[in-house]
């Protein structure tokens, strides 16, 4: 079967995001990026699954502004086989997003696509849940374990009390939790190679999707800060304080 | 027109996040006006739903009772709750598992474009909402007809459970669109208070060496009659659980005292846990990030400290 991994280019996951003075947003010139862990962990599933013998081909999608070409050519040197871009400087809610994969998956005729859990930017969690309905096929969210059974997939799911086991028909849309596995790094072969590997640009018109955004930002700003604490001395100190100044025990 | 919300329960009871939901509703009918409805999808659920109309200000239960709907499966639970949508302004579910899961694809189906974990309501159509791990709180404004969202249920006080004498009304279940199929659930077991509702969390990071160790936080824990959590670094390295994990791609918490024993403070885990009252943080580097928010920072080797930990509050709770 053929699969399609959407990836994101976001802030990278151990830089602290600062918000600009002007209260536009978060501050991104000049700000280390990478490719959403999330979506290293559906590219590195679909690599897995095609070199388990279930995937015949895998596509990597990303929409977004000319630079998301670097974020292609990172899952290009993981194992992605092709890469699509939707090119746009506009800015991409998921909605928007979820209709542009809609249109991809489509054209391309997988059956089955993998995205991330949650882009670690707007921490929306979202996407792959609303891909799935306008496509009308069934989902399997925050999955850490999958295996192909014919015509369905067994999925096990983390859920807030523990696990959960479901069965989903294919065709599918899976969102990848952190534990389904550890994405490899590219060998540097592999990035050589992976400069070979085609990508097709399409654009949001050529899709005919709209992607005006649903919501306008009015203003980011910072959480209040927390005030400084202390450093207690001892355990019998710290008892001492949790008693009788914070009174919480 | 009016809110639903939909409620989160286990076809008896309600799941406690439900009446912070409840109170995030209220607080919606508050700006937008109208009535606040409760959505009890489930079957074999009249339990959840006598309970739902008890919560107090909601005037309506809605309950869809059918073998189709047990599980929880959104291939089956989203087009009920998108037809529903017709007759209301705002849909609201807990940002938990549940909610993320089914909440976003009934927007889809109405072509809305849904806010995630809103902390915040300002008007019918403006709400706070974080970003960038909590680094940033995004003040955004909805320009759909039909608002969806998920709430993070720390930032709302829970709705009292009584009070309420809402009508019920049988909806239309829904049918089984035949994409999925609910097998089971891996539950962690625990008689102590859940994480998202205990008043004081203790959670064990990588410093704890391994699962066994964590019998010294569970000690510590009964005595305060505390959940256990724990950070990515020991669920990854299988000491505990998924359950425990508090953090960004976790849980988010708030307790009044959260204590953090052997977790160096990475921003992912920072997102959990940082709204709560009290931070207490052991650790023996005194260089960790997580002295940076603790109210109360003990720089000590936990393998001494959390023992004694147990003795003094002993002492402590004697006293009182
Ligand atoms: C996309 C993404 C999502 C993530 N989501 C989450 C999330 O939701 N939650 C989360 O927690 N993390 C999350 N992480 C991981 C996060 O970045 C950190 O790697 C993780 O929180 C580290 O866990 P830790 O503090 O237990 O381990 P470490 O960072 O290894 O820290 C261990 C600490 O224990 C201390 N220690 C060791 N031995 C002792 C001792 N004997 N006595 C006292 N102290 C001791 C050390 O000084 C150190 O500070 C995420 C990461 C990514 C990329
Ligand atoms: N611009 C994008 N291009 C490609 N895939 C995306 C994009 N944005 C989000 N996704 C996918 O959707 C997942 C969840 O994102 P979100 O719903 O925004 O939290 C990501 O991990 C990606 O797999």
């Amino acid at each position: 079967m053929k699969v399609l991994v959407g990836v994101k280019r976001v802030i990278d996951a151990n830089v602290k995001a600062r918000v600009k003075s002007d209260g536009t947003g978060v501050e991104t010139a000049n700000v280390k990026m990478a490719m959403n862990p999330f979506c290293e962990i559906a590219t590195e599933q679909a690599v897995r699954m095609k070199e388990a013998g279930s995937v015949t081909e895998i596509i990597a999608a990303s929409c977004g502004p000319a630079a998301n070409v670097e974020t292609l050519r990172t899952a290009l040197a993981m194992g992605a086989d092709r890469g699509v871009h939707v090119q746009t400087d506009a800015e991409l809610q998921p909605l928007a997003i979820a209709k542009l994969l809609k249109s991809v998956a489509e054209k391309e005729q997988v059956q089955l696509v993998i995205l991330g859990k949650q882009a670690i930017d707007n921490d929306f969690n979202q996407t792959g849940q609303m891909l799935a309905a306008l496509l009308g096929w069934s989902q399997a969210t925050f999955a850490s374990a999958i295996e192909v059974a014919g015509e369905w997939l067994k999925v096990t799911r983390e859920v807030d009390g523990g696990l959960e086991h479901v069965e989903v028909k294919l065709p599918a849309v899976v969102t990848a939790d952190l534990r389904l596995n550890e994405p490899r790094y590219a060998s540097l072969p592999n990035i050589m190679k992976a400069k070979k590997k085609p990508i097709d640009t399409l654009t949001p018109d050529a899709l005919g999707v709209d992607v005006t955004p649903r919501l306008k930002t009015l203003k980011v700003s910072e959480p209040p800060a927390r005030k400084a604490g202390i450093k207690v001395e001892s355990v019998a100190q710290l008892v001492d304080k949790l008693k009788n100044e914070a009174q919480v025990i | 027109m009016s809110i639903l919300f939909l409620v989160e329960h286990d076809n008896e009871s309600l799941k406690s996040v439900t009446l912070r939901v409840a109170s995030a509703a209220a607080k919606v009918a508050a700006v937008a006006g109208g009535e606040v409805h409760a959505l009890v999808a489930g079957s074999n659920c009249a339990g959840a739903a006598a309970a739902a109309a008890k919560i107090a200000g909601v005037s309506k239960v809605l309950k869809a009772d059918a073998p189709a709907l047990a599980g929880n499966l959104a291939e089956n639970v989203a087009p009920l709750i998108a037809k529903l949508a017709a007759n209301y302004t705002h849909v609201v579910a807990a940002s938990t598992t549940v909610g993320k899961n089914i909440l976003p694809r009934a927007a889809a189906l109405s072509d809305s474009q849904p806010i995630s974990e809103v902390m915040g309501i300002e008007a019918a159509d403006i709400f706070v909402r974080p970003i960038y791990a909590g680094n940033a709180l995004a003040r955004v404004q909805s320009s759909d007809a039909k608002k969806f969202m998920t709430i993070r249920g720390t930032a709302f006080e829970a709705a009292a459970a009584d009070g309420g004498s809402a009508t019920i009304e049988d909806v239309a279940p829904a049918g089984d669109a035949g994409l999925s199929k609910y097998i089971g659930s891996e539950l962690t077991k625990s008689a102590r208070p859940e994480l998202t509702a205990a008043r004081v969390i203790i959670s064990g990071g990588r410093g704890m060496q391994s699962g066994d160790n964590f019998v010294m936080l569970e000690r510590v824990a009964d005595k305060l009659n505390a959940a256990v959590g724990a950070s990515r670094a020991a669920v990854d390295a299988g000491f505990v659980p998924n359950d425990y994990q508090v953090g960004q791609t976790g849980k988010v918490v708030a307790p009044e005292l959260y204590i953090a024993v052997g977790i160096s403070g990475a921003i992912q885990h920072l997102a959990g846990m940082k709204d709560s009252k009290v931070i207490v943080a052991i650790n023996k580097d005194e260089e960790a990030p997580i002295f940076q928010v603790a109210d109360y920072g003990l720089v000590a080797d936990l393998f001494k400290a959390v023992p004694e930990l147990e003795v003094e509050l002993d002492k402590a709770l004697q006293q009182k």
